[in-house]
């Protein structure tokens, strides 16, 4: 009544019927697939701190600022007053004369820049499994991140419009 | 097979029809299954039997085990939903073998059943619970109280204050939920759901005095705040646990304790 069948493309290495000799044997186990980054007595270690706290409370409080900084922002450069065929470097420049829109587009350059960094900051903690790929790629992020808002803030700051 | 329903549609002398009125169906049964003595590979492996659709999926793996292949290796216990030995990923699912019914799972498909994730695989169904258990040690999940005198008399607490944390006492350690959160999956380190069940259980419960410890625990970089809010473990708790509002629960008794 009971037909087994082995429904994989690796059916020989399988259980049951094997074809020709194993490689292993009660005596010579394969190794366990094991599970990544295990837990053990020793680790996590403890660090006592708030970071990861405040981490979760900024991702909260900057998501909701940047709700209203982003769709904004994307409301005057993409849809309103002709979309984007008007912009160019005379209504960067235009917009750019008045401290209000300097301030709205430094709090968003940084504001967007820490969340999505933080973010990714976390996807990098719950994807990658070796130590070392964590840390190159938050090397890389961290950098990144670095370089993207001092080179925003010193264009905000130093805006020349009469550059020719 | 000699089954009671068969041999009374024997019986009567009743020809096929009678099996019309059988409450067996033909079910597959795809268990992934790996052997370290055999294979250094998991692989799928298809059993059919002839079951009573609201039989359950562990009645399934016993009848396996039991007239099949007696290799087939799976924890249970007391098969009536409360040791918490036997949760498994069946049909992609986190659940209970011994509280999943057959008919439940659309049986005219082929039936998986994996282990759960996250956890090393020992042998078919069998995962290595250790790191699980050491994340609910590290919470401290017991009394603890200043006073280090033997009590003289029992500790007492209203209504209000035990249905506190109600929810939480019911957990049976299934590993059901931790086993089902894709941070666990990728990070072991992370405590996971049942640690921090454990941990809001008392953290709640007025009797205790170390709920600032635990938190402090929980407040670390591989505690609460890793939690993505994904609410599968809610989904898999086989006793009905709100699993991600304890979380959050914890979460908020963080901020509040520092705003
Ligand atoms: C527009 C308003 C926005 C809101 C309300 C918002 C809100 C959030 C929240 C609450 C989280 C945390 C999710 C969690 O912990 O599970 C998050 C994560 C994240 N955000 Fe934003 N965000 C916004 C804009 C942005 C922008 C502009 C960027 C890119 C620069 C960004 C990139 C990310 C990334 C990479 C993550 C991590 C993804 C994850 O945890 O799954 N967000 N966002
Ligand atoms: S909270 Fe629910 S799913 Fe998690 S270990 Fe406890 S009983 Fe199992
Ligand atoms: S065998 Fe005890 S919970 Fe299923």
């Amino acid at each position: 009544m009971s037909k087994n069948t082995v429904t994989t493309e690796t059916a020989t290495s399988g259980i049951g019927p094997v074809e020709g000799a194993s490689l292993y044997d009660v005596d010579h186990p394969a190794p366990l697939i094991e599970a990544p980054r295990k837990r053990t007595k020793k680790t996590p270690k403890s660090t006592r701190g708030n970071f990861e706290m405040y981490g979760w409370l900024f991702m909260r409080l900057s998501g909701v600022v940047l709700v209203v900084l982003v769709i904004g922002h994307l409301l005057i450069q993409l849809v309103l007053d002709g979309g984007v065929s008007k912009i160019g470097f005379a209504f960067v420049a235009g917009r750019w004369a008045s401290p209000f829109w300097q301030v709205w587009d430094l709090l968003m350059l940084w504001l967007a820049m820490l969340h999505g960094a933080n973010g990714l900051r976390t996807v990098i903690n719950d994807y990658a499994e070796r130590a070392n790929t964590r840390l190159w790629l938050k090397g890389l992020l961290y950098t990144a991140t670095v370089f993207t808002i001092l080179l925003g803030t010193l264009v905000i700051f130093t805006f020349d419009p009469n550059i020719r | 097979m000699a089954t009671p329903t068969l041999d009374k549609a024997d019986g009567a002398g009743a020809p096929e029809a009678g099996f019309a009125d059988s409450p067996y169906i033909t079910a597959t049964f795809r268990i992934r299954r790996f052997n370290s003595e055999v294979s250094a590979e998991a692989v799928w492996e298809d059993f059919q039997l002839e079951i009573d659709p609201k039989e359950r999926v562990l009645d399934a793996l016993h009848k396996i085990k039991w007239d099949q292949d007696g290799t087939l290796t799976f924890r249970r216990s007391c098969a009536h939903g409360i040791c918490g030995s036997d949760a498994m990923r069946i049909n992609g699912k986190n659940r209970l073998a011994c509280k999943t019914l057959i008919k439940d799972l659309s049986p005219e498909k082929p039936i998986t059943v994996e282990p759960i994730k996250g956890l090393t695989v020992l042998k078919d169904l069998v995962v290595d619970m250790e790191p699980f258990f050491q994340a609910y040690r590290d919470v401290m999940p017991f009394l603890i109280t200043k006073d280090t005198n033997e009590p003289t008399r029992e500790r007492l607490q209203t209504a209000e204050d035990r249905e506190r944390f109600d929810d939480t006492t019911k957990c049976i350690l299934c590993a059901a939920c931790t086993s089902s959160c894709p941070v666990f999956w990728n990070d072991g380190q992370y405590f996971g759901p049942a640690a921090i069940v454990n941990a809001h259980r008392f953290i709640f419960d007025s009797r205790d005095e170390a709920g600032e410890q635990r938190l402090e625990i929980l407040n670390d970089k591989d505690g609460v705040w890793r939690c993505r809010t994904t609410f599968n473990c809610t989904d898999a708790c086989p006793r009905g646990i709100e699993v991600t509002k304890a979380i959050q629960e914890v979460k908020r008794a963080l901020i509040t304790r520092r705003f």
